[in-house]
């Protein structure tokens, strides 16, 4: 039973992964709902009172309830649509494999990530590109466990750990040009390299995550920030 | 024998005592390896390769890693004793709090503890702010669940122990049952249930080892 967009307000911004994880979510349900774009830099008053705990987007405000952290409202969404398709697995083990890689990504993968965007000389960077080439290796495994030989790590249709990984993949192809590497080997992962073109083309998908050259742009302008920034 | 349960930890790990009690809070039967951290068995590096710490659970054969994970595996699994509530706007809720344990309280108390000096002088305000968001939200509350023991208590409970702890060795107070009433109250309500009592590590033995990593940390110039 999908509500009045009037009953669904999403406050986010566009090129945050974690606000493209709950719209992935909401088109994989076919849910229709009110995107209210937060201004990069400053927090509305809505966002402060749904989320006083962190002030953090995305949010998603179900009726008066407000839901906060990227994934628990992908749960969320998965639970109270549940004539949709599912999101998350049935079988516990599985649910299990899709929660610890999706922890795995959230707390050291996209750490890796950015460490490689903000790294200075030759060496940091290098380090850096190994230490997401070990997580891309093992991902690649969890592909295989998880997916069981299909498409995605949800088998045939995008589940939880495809949205908790497949949201960053703007970010990650647009730190791949600005940092001059390649991060999808199609040598050493070829699983994930076939799983990033089927997640990034998908229905639910194509139209959530910006263009790379975008975030390119924006990668490049919060690094001048920053940089003007610490020289104050 | 398949459904035999096992459970990798040490003695010690707040960690590992989330998994100790969500198994007594359900009644389910399980054997305990002890490891020792220094020295890792072969095991459990076999069954938790990426992270290689405890806890671990093996169940069916299988191994699954990450204490908040293996809470939602065993509330998956063995349906008495529900640790999460029906509606999926109470179980986000309860899922919000367990990660806040980890994610904001749980730094800011390490912080405190692993510094001195004008280091934890600096720790601490944002520490109590912390706990008064917790606090807060403890409010007319016996339970982070309500009335009934949960996921997010379950989550917090190394709080209900370790502060103490913590305090004691570092001669600091970060809380009181004045300025936080409610909390105070959570603290004594988690500690009585049966299941938490029962299976608490000995105080003198933990003050010993914490005593240890304060220093050792201290020794090491860390500033985290």
């Amino acid at each position: 039973m999908a509500g009045a967009s009037s009953d669904l307000k999403l406050l986010g911004a566009g090129p945050s992964p974690y606000v493209n994880r709950v719209q992935i979510a909401l088109n994989l349900k076919a849910v229709n709902y009110e995107f209210l774009e937060e201004k990069f830099g400053s927090k509305s008053e809505l966002l402060l009172k749904s989320n006083p705990v962190h002030k953090k987007i995305p949010v998603l405000i179900h009726g008066d309830k407000p839901i906060c952290e990227s994934l628990i409202i992908v749960q969320y969404i998965d639970e109270v649509w549940a004539s949709g398709p599912s999101i998350l697995p049935s079988d516990p083990y599985d649910r299990a494999l899709h929660r610890f890689w999706a922890a795995y990504i959230d707390d050291k993968f996209f750490t890796n990530v950015k460490e490689l965007s903000t790294a200075d000389g030759e060496e940091a960077k290098d380090a850096a590109v190994e230490r997401i080439a070990e997580g891309m290796t093992l991902l690649e495994d969890a592909l295989g466990k998880c997916g069981k030989g299909k498409p995605f790590f949800g088998g045939d249709n995008i589940g939880y750990l495809d949205i908790a990984f497949g949201s960053f993949l703007g970010w990650l192809r647009a730190t791949e040009k600005l940092a001059g590497v390649t991060l999808f080997n199609e040598g050493k992962t070829p699983g994930l390299v076939a799983w990033a073109d089927a997640f990034s083309s998908h229905e639910a998908v194509k139209d959530v995550i910006p263009e790379i050259d975008r975030l390119v742009e924006l990668a490049k302008m919060f690094k001048a920030r920053a940089q003007s920034q610490s020289a104050n | 024998m398949v459904e035999e349960v096992k459970l990798f930890r040490t003695w010690s790990s707040p960690y590992a005592l989330r998994i100790v009690w969500a198994l007594k809070l359900k009644g389910i039967e399980y054997e305990t390896i002890f490891e020792d951290i220094s020295n890792k068995s072969p095991l459990l590096l076999r069954y938790n390769p990426v992270h290689k710490k405890v806890p671990v659970l093996l169940h069916r054969g299988k191994s699954i890693s990450e204490s908040l994970v293996i809470l939602e595996y065993i509330e998956d699994t063995w349906k008495q004793a529900p640790l999460l509530p029906e509606s999926p706007y109470e179980i986000a809720r309860a899922h919000f709090w367990a990660k806040f344990s980890d994610s904001k309280l749980m730094p800011a108390i390490w912080h405190v503890f692993l510094t001195q000096g004008k280091q934890q002088e600096e720790a601490i305000p944002p520490a109590i702010e912390i706990l008064k968001i917790i606090e807060e939200e403890l409010k007319g509350k016996k339970y982070f669940g309500g009335q009934t023991i949960g996921l997010a208590d379950i989550a917090f409970g190394w709080m209900a122990n370790l502060l103490y702890v913590l305090e004691e060795i570092t001669g600091l107070k970060l809380m009181n049952t004045q300025n936080f009433p409610s909390l105070s109250a959570w603290i004594n309500n988690f500690s009585d249930v049966p299941a938490i009592k029962e299976n608490w590590p000995p105080h003198e033995k933990l003050v010993t080892k914490f005593q240890a990593i304060r220093e050792k940390y201290l020794a090491a110039g860390a500033t985290k």
